[in-house]
């Protein structure tokens, strides 16, 4: 590799370089020359420094990546479990509704009966009533 | 007919393994001054071979475009000063996400000197005369830095500089003109 440190400098003749000028600006650019040839010939540090960072890079994006998930699945099981709740409440107010309908079925059920029971028997008119004793009493005797 | 069309493809897959190889040597050849000039001009290491990367990466892009109206050395400086500026412009609207900087500093920077066949005493001098260097060219503007450094570090000629910079010779001669001024007066032998 050649930084071209002994090239010949053309800057050196031009007009109105003074000598410590000429000399302070050679030495900078052998500093800088120095500098980058040893930083240029060094074992780079780069790949390992991107390695680095795309191993951050990847970690970050995994734990974001989890995250993401997380809430959903939170989102998810969240809106599930309401579902569920829901449906457990429609269940029990349609039993309570149908046991509500038995339940008045069966009072009117009883109160037919009893107007049937009005309606088919008779008052035993005056006339009869000895009669009817009399049955009253035969029924007793048997 | 089917000879000719098979020479076709034939010849394209050559001509392209050679522009291959002659880039391969250009970045060979000119990849340390790339880099050199970009340490020179950010001081910051990593930042100097991350731009000198994206450099020939944008080269090898655009290496078909490339006319030779101008040296490959001329081309690469340009699109290096370029990417160096774009960088600069980046930081500036992103400020609040890049505080911090990798630049070196001045004192290290100085520290750099081949010993020769210097005194002791001569060293000191030099290291003292290239810390003042880099005052004065920490203290320039961009573009002067940048017609400085290519004119004083890489020996560039002013009609080269013009063209890696996209100003006219004259303008790069006045901005040569200014940024000595600075540096002597740093050196203390202001005129």
């Amino acid at each position: 590799m050649s930084l071209q440190n002994g090239k010949a400098k053309n800057w050196m003749q031009d007009p109105g370089m003074e000598p410590m000028l000429g000399r302070a600006l050679g030495n900078f650019r052998q500093s800088v020359h120095a500098w980058s040839e040893a930083v240029y010939s060094r074992p780079r540090s780069m790949p390992r420094v991107t390695a680095h960072r795309s191993w951050r890079l990847a970690a970050g994006w995994a734990l974001g990546c989890v995250l993401a998930m997380g809430s959903l699945a939170g989102g998810l099981y969240e809106r599930h479990h309401r579902h569920v709740i829901a449906k457990i409440k429609a269940d029990q107010e349609t039993r309570q509704q149908q046991l509500a309908t038995e339940r008045s079925a069966s009072i009117a059920d009883e109160d037919l009966l009893a107007d049937v029971d009005s309606d088919v028997s008779r008052a035993v008119p005056a006339a009869m009533e000895p009669l009817a004793q009399l049955m009253d009493g035969g029924d007793a005797g048997q | 007919m089917a000879a000719g069309t098979a020479v076709k493809p034939m010849m394209a897959e050559a001509a392209e393994v050679l522009a291959a190889e002659e880039f391969a040597r250009i970045v060979e050849s000119h990849r340390p001054q790339i880099f050199r000039f970009l340490l020179a001009s950010t001081r910051d290491i990593d930042l100097a071979e991350t731009l000198t990367q994206e450099c020939f990466l944008k080269a090898h892009r655009n290496w078909s475009h490339f006319r030779g109206d101008s040296s490959p050395m001329t081309w690469l400086m340009r699109i290096a000063i370029n990417l160096q500026k774009d960088h600069w412009r980046n930081r500036r609207l992103q400020f609040w996400r890049h505080t911090q900087t990798n630049a070196v500093d001045l004192d290290e920077a100085s520290e750099w000197l081949p010993s020769g066949e210097r005194t002791a005493e001569q060293q000191i001098l030099a290291r003292e005369q290239v810390g003042k260097v880099w005052k004065a060219v920490q203290g320039l503007s961009d573009r002067q830095r940048t017609v400085f450094l290519l004119r004083y570090i890489e020996d560039q000629e002013l009609s080269d500089i013009a063209r890696a910079t996209g100003l006219s010779e004259g303008t790069v001669k006045a901005h040569l003109s200014r940024a000595l001024q600075k540096v002597r007066a740093e050196l203390g032998g202001g005129r």
